[in-house]
């Protein structure tokens, strides 16, 4: 046997400015199908006594191509592969929309208690009194903060509790005895919005905004008429995605209840004005609330999250199924339409939504308390605008009129005759050490560059990242080009082929045929 | 304020760098009346120590499973999750990121997510999954959309054996899309004549194996009859360690298997966060809903992980997106993997054999005791028993006992006339002893 074995992670191909490929601590890592193996396992198991099987002739026959790592290897591979990923524990993560907050460590103790991480669903009601308590508080903190009458609990995400506030309004128009068509999304909306509205049949109308960044109660007006009787309902989001309280907000409201529609709010930027407005005071019908956003569930790199959806006294009669009563005999779990004393439109989800989700919310909101959760907000929108004023004499602002709220939104103004497009600048800031702001969102903004810094991040940190930023524009202006094309240079990857992922879609893993193992052994 | 930085001259600095005199300045956007002085409602904040205590006094008026004889499935299972996992999930890179869209900052999070991918495939016998819905309950009503799309029909044919809570799902979905669903009656011993009710304008038939009441189903004879139709086979299963076992759903011919993957890596957490996994075939990958992950490489040349086939989504094709799903369950899927990838072929088959050795065990001891049947001939690790009497009342009788029986049917299926059947499932968890009391308080409650 030879010493000089081929490099056992030649499916990497590695630029190799070393001959690894690793750089340090980035350690190149192989997919699991290349180091794991068919014969080891990492779990002990023992095994069963003999017995008479009885899966009547359903025997798996078909292969099982799952290799193994045991425990220390495991352990590698996912630390390794972790080391390759940002998070808001590193640094700034000023995604703007979704709202980066720290995750207290608290709350992830408190969800793995026994008690809450350790009880089934369908466990007898006597036996889950603490959890169906929890839950029921969580909507009382919910509906409180949100001056709402109702909630549903179970939406599994934001999308998931857009589509239960639209069902409610469906179901809540059925009970009327009316087939209203139209629902109203402003451009500047998230894409869920439309794709909710379109999945419950609903034809998707545009409202237009002012040139300010807001809506105008006046132009709501003129669409609504134009769909004079069918209009079920308009969906706004309360900051909008351009970071801007919507001005007219207690008007369009009224406006869309004269003309017998309802108004769904997105949630999504309710961090900007959790204890410091509630939206049902300015006429809200339905919202859904991302746990993950507002009350700092961790994003988990793509989720769960949780969607609890708040009703005015006008859907609350449709909520879905489960609901929580509190009653003098404790808590009762209505589960079925034959217990259920209203009219529930249906169920969202198997069990109760996202338990895991209101231990972590609910511990959120006992630790920051009413004042907590006012400062909360007052920071998070207090950090937003010291970005905008620490940036607005270099960046360009598309909305100067209004103060921004929770988020600034910058457009690409100030890179034109640069040669550095938005995406580069975001890209650019990788190698700064950020994740870049959300960009190209809205949609209704050339080069869009969304900034959230949330409540959590320090002056320092703030005055950290300004101060890249301005360099970054400096740069860009002396005519640095390609620090910005270039760019990421330092990250575990460079930019990445995504028109030929998608034109020849390899979504997993495949033994390579004897070509590749020809062309991995030179 | 434990989690807030700023101290009060920090805030004083940064308003008069923006300018303003005080912070309701930047509120001034919110009409008047409508801004909040305070919310005498709440409480103010608490001390890491109080709020720890209030949880845990919460905590405490729970059962938890591993307190006891736990006999409870029915969607959700109690497994032995190694202690790994749960390190690895709380790693904070993996923790604490956002969806990975800055690929060159996330391949952590993507890479994960192709192997879990390739995991899904490889259990459930299909060419493609994607990386995770919510959970199985919301993955059957997206596939049930999903062929109604491919086939431009409507109508969806609902076997009995499906998970009651699946079924409401998917008709919820249905009667909001104007879709027709046909139920067919619960169906305990796996015996409906489901193949007279496939004609040409259905869209789907949607079959659970194991089914919720633990039988194990032929599917093959469907998937002959959906293919003659025109129609599509959506096969679901809520117990994913039961493919290490059974034959999976895609060599049966299924056109789209949906499932539960709670059992790998995931505690029970009162039925949520779970992880829904979502598999098809190749040809359908511009129909399918959800985030997906592909290979491809950088400008080094150098492999690397994105999202792909984003065109199908919200975020990009808003009202024509194939689902208005955003957010998944990644954090979950990242636990299955890890479980999964720990345990391997072999470590897999072998957690099924025990849970199937378990089941087999419970079902003779339950058998033994007068007056109870035992409803399936095959199943995997959770089976249906008739008691000479009300399941509900006597699973009630048990819980004082400390006996977490199983589920009494007619909780999820009230006024079917199933009030005297148990739903009972036995896990690797459950020792001799365990299942020994649970026959002899059984004994005891039926004298």
């Amino acid at each position: 046997m030879t010493n000089d074995l081929p490099h056992p992670i030649a499916a990497l191909k590695p630029k190799r400015e070393t001959f690894t490929g690793n750089r340090a601590l980035d350690i190149e890592e192989p997919l699991l199908f290349e180091i794991g193996r068919a014969e080891i396992s990492g779990v002990d198991m023992e095994e069963p006594e003999d017995f008479r099987p009885r899966l009547g002739g359903h025997e798996r026959k078909a292969e099982l191509n799952l290799p193994a790592l045991s425990e220390p290897e495991a352990m590698r591979h996912y630390v390794r592969l972790s080391q390759k990923n940002y998070a808001i524990d590193m640094g700034i993560y000023p995604l703007g929309s979704c709202t980066m907050k720290h995750n207290p460590r608290l709350n992830e103790a408190m969800a793995r208690l026994p008690g809450f991480a350790d009880i089934h669903p369908l466990q007898p009601v006597s036996t889950v009194q603490g959890a169906l308590e929890l839950i029921h508080e969580c909507g009382r903190y919910l509906c409180t903060l949100t001056g709402m009458h109702s909630v549903a609990m179970s939406p599994k995400a934001g999308a998931h509790g857009e589509l239960c506030g639209m069902m409610s309004i469906k179901a809540a128009l059925k009970a009327r005895g009316e087939d209203r068509r139209v629902v109203l999304v402003p451009e500047s909306a998230h894409g869920t919005n439309p794709a909710t509205a379109a999945l419950l049949g609903f034809k998707v109308v545009a409202v237009p905004a002012r040139e300010d960044g807001t809506v105008a109660a006046e132009a709501v007006r003129e669409v609504m008429a134009a769909h004079e009787g069918e209009v079920a309902a308009i969906m706004l989001t309360n900051p909008n995605t351009c970071g801007l309280f919507e001005t007219d907000i207690v008007e369009i409201a009224e406006a869309v209840h004269e003309a017998g529609g309802y108004f769904y709010c997105d949630g999504a930027n309710f961090n900007a004005i959790l204890g410091k407005v509630r939206p049902g005071d300015l006429g809200v019908d339905a919202m859904h609330i991302n746990l993950h956003k507002t009350f700092s569930t961790p994003h988990g790199g793509g989720g769960p999250g949780a969607g609890p959806t708040v009703l005015s006294e006008a859907l609350a009669p449709y909520a879905p199924l489960p609901l929580i009563e509190k009653t003098e005999a404790g808590y009762r779990l209505v589960e079925t339409d034959e217990a259920a004393s209203d009219d529930p439109f249906g169920r969202m989800t198997a069990f109760h939504g996202q338990m895991g989700m209101f231990v972590r919310a609910f511990a959120w909101m006992l630790s920051h308390g009413a004042d907590g959760m006012r400062q909360a907000a007052e920071d998070a929108v207090l950090n937003a605008n010291y970005v905008r004023a620490r940036l607005a004499d270099v960046m360009t602002l598309p909305y100067p009129d209004h103060p921004s709220m929770h988020e600034v939104l910058f457009d690409e103004h100030f890179l034109e005759g640069t040669g550095v497009a938005t995406l580069d600048f975001a890209k650019a800031m990788i190698d700064e050490g950020f994740h870049p702001m959300t960009v190209y969102f809205p949609l209704v903004v050339h080069g869009a560059m969304l900034i959230e810094p949330t409540e959590s991040e320090s002056r320092a940190s703030l005055d950290l990242f300004v101060a890249a930023l301005r360099d970054l524009v400096f740069a860009a202006k002396r005519g640095d080009k390609e620090r910005f094309t270039e760019a990421p240079r330092f990250a575990p990857r460079r930019r990445l082929d995504e028109t030929g992922a998608a034109r020849k879609p390899v979504l997993r893993w495949t033994a390579p045929g004897p070509e590749e193992q020809a062309e991995a052994a030179e | 304020m434990r989690y807030l930085p700023h101290t009060a001259e920090d805030r004083a600095d940064m308003l008069r760098a923006i300018g303003a005199a005080h912070i309701d300045e930047l509120f001034r956007d919110v009409p008047e009346d409508k801004l909040l002085k305070a919310l005498p409602e709440l409480p103010g904040h608490k001390s890491e120590l109080d709020v720890g205590r209030q949880m845990r006094a919460l905590a405490a008026k729970n059962r938890a499973a591993g307190e006891g004889p736990f006999f409870l499935g029915a969607g959700a299972y109690h497994h032995h999750v190694p202690a790994s996992v749960d390190h690895i999930i709380q790693r904070s890179e993996f923790l604490t990121s956002y969806t990975p869209y800055q690929p060159e900052i996330s391949q952590g999070t993507l890479q994960t997510l192709f192997e879990f991918q390739t995991q899904v495939c490889e259990l459930t016998g299909m060419e493609v999954a994607n990386a995770s819905m919510y959970d199985g309950s919301t993955a059957t009503g997206e596939a049930v959309l999903m062929a109604c799309r491919l086939t431009r029909r409507e109508k969806a044919v609902l076997s009995g054996g499906l998970h009651p809570q699946y079924r409401e799902v998917v008709e919820t979905l249905a009667l909001m899309e104007d879709d027709e669903c046909l139920c067919l009656p619960p169906d305990p011993r796996g015996t409906e004549d489901i193949l007279a009710d496939i004609d040409d304008e259905t869209a789907c038939v949607v079959v659970q194996s194991p089914s919720f009441y633990g039988q194990l189903i032929d599917l093959k004879p469907i998937a002959e009859r959906c293919r003659q139709k025109g129609a599509l086979l959506v096969a679901v299963f809520t117990e994913a360690v039961a493919l290490g076992l059974i034959e999976p759903p895609g060599a049966a011919g299924a056109d789209i298997v949906v499932g539960e993957g709670q059992s790998l890596g995931n505690a029970l957490n009162f039925g949520g966060p779970y992880v829904g996994l979502f598999a098809t075939r190749q040809k359908f990958i511009r129909q399918m809903p959800g985030r997906l992950c592909g290979q491809t490489h950088d400008k080094d040349g150098k492999r690397g992980f994105v999202l792909t086939l984003n065109t199908r989504e919200q975020h990009i094709r808003r009202d024509k997106a194939t689902s208005n799903i955003c957010t998944n369950s990644g954090l979950c899927a990242l636990a299955f993997t890890a479980h999964m990838t720990l345990l391997g072929a072999k470590g897999l088959t072998a957690l099924a054999r025990a849970n199937h050795a378990k089941a087999c065990r419970l079902a003779d001891l339950l058998a033994a005791v007068p007056g109870v049947e035992v409803l399936n001939e095959a199943f995997f690790n959770e089976f249906t028993i008739r008691l000479p009497g009300d399941a509900a009342e006597i699973a009630e009788k048990l819980a004082g006992e400390g006996i977490l029986a199983g589920l009494p049917v007619s909780r999820l299926e009230p006024g079917c006339g199933l009030d005297d059947l148990l739903l009972v499932c036995a896990t690797e968890t459950a020792s001799e002893e365990d299942m020994e009391s649970f026959a002899d308080a059984l004994r005891r409650a039926l004298a």
